[in-house]
């Protein structure tokens, strides 16, 4: 034993395993201080729009930049905030991407259940061109979808951005399908032999097992909605339902001619910070779950 | 009577075989689907060829001119070899960029490190963040006087950089705004990454090959189905490209950034050309099928699936 160790101690003394280990040191070093700057990099625009927000006339339009402004002017927020009933666009925004979310975990858990649970004739067949419709622009439905919503008179209204959530969207049924499939087949052929009808095990079977996916689903389907800007700017054209995106835009061209660049990054800032939060209550889920869409492929 | 005759229940009705039950099921767990994609997708689809074979203005009714919009696009209009050069502009150098970008980020996440959750969520998080405000944002960061970048150069004495306001460098400055939200790209990749076996690495390692050897010739290639999997989504999401011309630039300067989804929303619903604009998609539509076709095709030769 001593013999052996004495033979390490001098292997790893000797001066190529030094030199190997300073350059695992050293790489070391070069890693974290490139992930660092890089890191920087890419929050310097947050940053830059939560710095600007804070400040006065003055302090934005000064040679060099202000990073830190002295003193911070927080009353920024409450009056931009008010210049346009953002109020108002919050709630329409909450209202309409907790409808679609809804919708989307509801009708993707079901179809996805259709097409990786029970076998039938034409399935996969099916499933395919489910995945082929991924690659159809929405522009080329675009103008026949808003002519159908004009005729339905769901213009102005939050129908065409909810409605369709609940038939369910390609993306979020490849989703849950692949994650269906990883369930064992025996779960569901033991229920059946117990004589339970399919929409049990769908239900209670399932769907519990499945909880992280159909979070995944939730999730995504909401920031989606949140974030989304060409939906609204095509159904909506009535400013009291407007959602935060057309709000915020709106605001760009009514403040740009006064150049009140304070007011628009205090605005974006309250916009992004939702999902910010929510991004943080649920990192692994998201994470997990583009991770997932991306290997499975 | 023999007690307990054992006398199979009389059945009432008729029984369905197996195979029919399940068939009877599955079209209705999936009939949400079936009706969504025939209302919402086949339907509007077969509308739009039908509109783009016509002149629509919304006010009257579509009068059928045949192919009339398809040439003039391809023979009078002068906006369009504008905007498929800008578009195809975006989606070659934009997505490869994006792809590239993306892939040597995620690389060097995947070394061992101390707060990798920390720095994976600052390249992330860009990607789920509202793209209006990404727009303020950048349109702020990119001002010609007081943005964050030339009021610093400005202080240095040195020249501003014409970020959007010269045609040459404006689809330049919109790919560095995309290739800063490729968040999502990161994470699959890094996903991917890790999923490749120390083991071959260490094997590659005795074998006596490089780092940028095993990179090159051990990395790259198993991560391959993740590549093609972002670059088809990355085709399809780059040839519809839109919000960001729309609220920066409004497709200039001098019609640099006009891509064919900002004249297609044009066409539709600012000049009302409804057929046009029909007619635009549905050659967009055209153009993606056949590139992501193209993707695929050519995947036989570069994408590399271990375990089948």
């Amino acid at each position: 034993m001593t013999e052996l160790s004495a033979t390490v101690q001098r292997e790893v003394s000797q001066p190529s395993v030094r030199s190997a280990h300073r350059g695992q040191v050293l790489s070391r070093v070069v890693l974290y201080a490139v992930l660092i700057i890089l890191s920087l990099l890419f929050l310097m625009p947050l940053l830059w729009m939560v710095s600007t927000s804070l400040k006065d006339t003055v302090q934005t339009y000064t040679v060099p930049p202000i990073w830190v402004p002295w003193p911070m002017r927080f009353q920024n927020y409450p009056e931009a905030l008010v210049a346009q009933p953002f109020g108002t666009f919050f709630l329409n925004t909450f209202q309409y991407a907790f409808l679609s979310g809804i919708g989307a975990i509801l009708s993707a858990s079901v179809v996805a259940y259709g097409f990786s649970r029970i076998p039938w004739k034409g399935r996969d067949v099916l499933f395919f061109v489910c995945l082929c419709t991924m690659m159809i622009p929405f522009q080329v439905r675009m103008i026949p979808l808003y002519l159908i919503f004009r005729n339905l008179h769901w213009l102005n209204s939050y129908n065409p951005l909810i409605i369709p959530a609940y038939f369910g969207s390609a993306y979020y049924i490849f989703l849950l399908r692949q994650f269906f499939m990883t369930i064992p087949h025996e779960l569901s052929e033991a229920a059946r032999i117990d004589g339970a009808g399919e929409f049990s095990i769908f239900w209670r079977i399932i769907l519990p097992l499945a909880r992280p996916a159909i979070a995944v689903v939730g999730l995504f389907q909401c920031i989606d909605a949140w974030n989304d800007f060409i939906g609204p700017l095509i159904y909506l054209n009535q400013p009291t339902l407007f959602p935060v995106s057309l709000g915020l835009q709106r605001f760009l061209g009514q403040f740009v001619e006064k150049l009140a660049w304070p007011y628009l990054m205090a605005a974006s800032t309250v916009v992004i910070l939702p999902v910010v939060v929510v991004f943080f209550f649920t990192q692994r889920t998201f994470i997990e779950g583009i991770a997932v869409s991306g290997i499975k492929g | 009577m023999a007690v307990g005759t054992a006398q199979p229940p009389v059945r009432r009705g008729f029984r369905l075989s197996v195979g029919a039950r399940n068939q009877i099921y599955g079209l209705i767990f999936i009939s949400p689907w079936l009706v969504g994609v025939l209302a919402f997708t086949a339907y509007p689809i077969l509308a739009s060829l039908y509109y783009s074979f016509t002149l629509y203005n919304v006010i009257q009714e579509p009068r059928w001119v045949g192919l009339q919009n398809y040439v003039v696009m391809i023979t009078q209009d002068p906006q369009f070899p504008i905007i498929i050069y800008n578009t195809i502009y975006f989606v070659v150098i934009g997505l490869p960029s994006a792809i590239v970008v993306s892939f040597l980020l995620a690389a060097l996440l995947n070394n061992p490190m101390v707060g990798r959750p920390v720095f994976r969520t600052i390249f992330f998080l860009p990607s789920i963040f509202p793209v209006v405000a990404v727009a303020m944002v950048w349109l702020w960061i990119y001002n010609p006087n007081y943005g964050l970048i030339n009021s610093s150069l400005a202080a240095l004495g040195l020249q501003v950089i014409p970020w959007l306001s010269s045609p040459a460098l404006a689809k330049l400055s919109l790919i560095l705004i995309g290739v800063w939200g490729q968040g999502a790209t990161i994470v699959i990749f890094l996903a991917a990454l890790q999923d490749v076996p120390r083991e071959l690495y260490d094997a590659a390692k005795v074998d006596g090959a490089t780092g940028f050897h095993r990179f090159w010739h051990l990395t790259i290639p198993l991560c391959t189905p993740s590549i093609l999997f972002v670059l088809i989504t990355g085709l399809i999401g780059w040839f519809q490209y839109f919000t960001l011309p729309f609220i920066m630039t409004q497709g200039g300067p001098v019609q640099s950034t006009n891509v064919y989804a900002y004249y297609l929303y044009q066409n539709a619903f600012t000049f009302f050309k409804m057929g046009y604009a029909s007619a635009l998609s549905w050659i967009l539509f055209v153009i993606i099928v056949i590139f992501a076709f193209l993707a695929f095709r050519s995947s036989g030769k570069w994408v590399y699936y271990a375990g089948g």
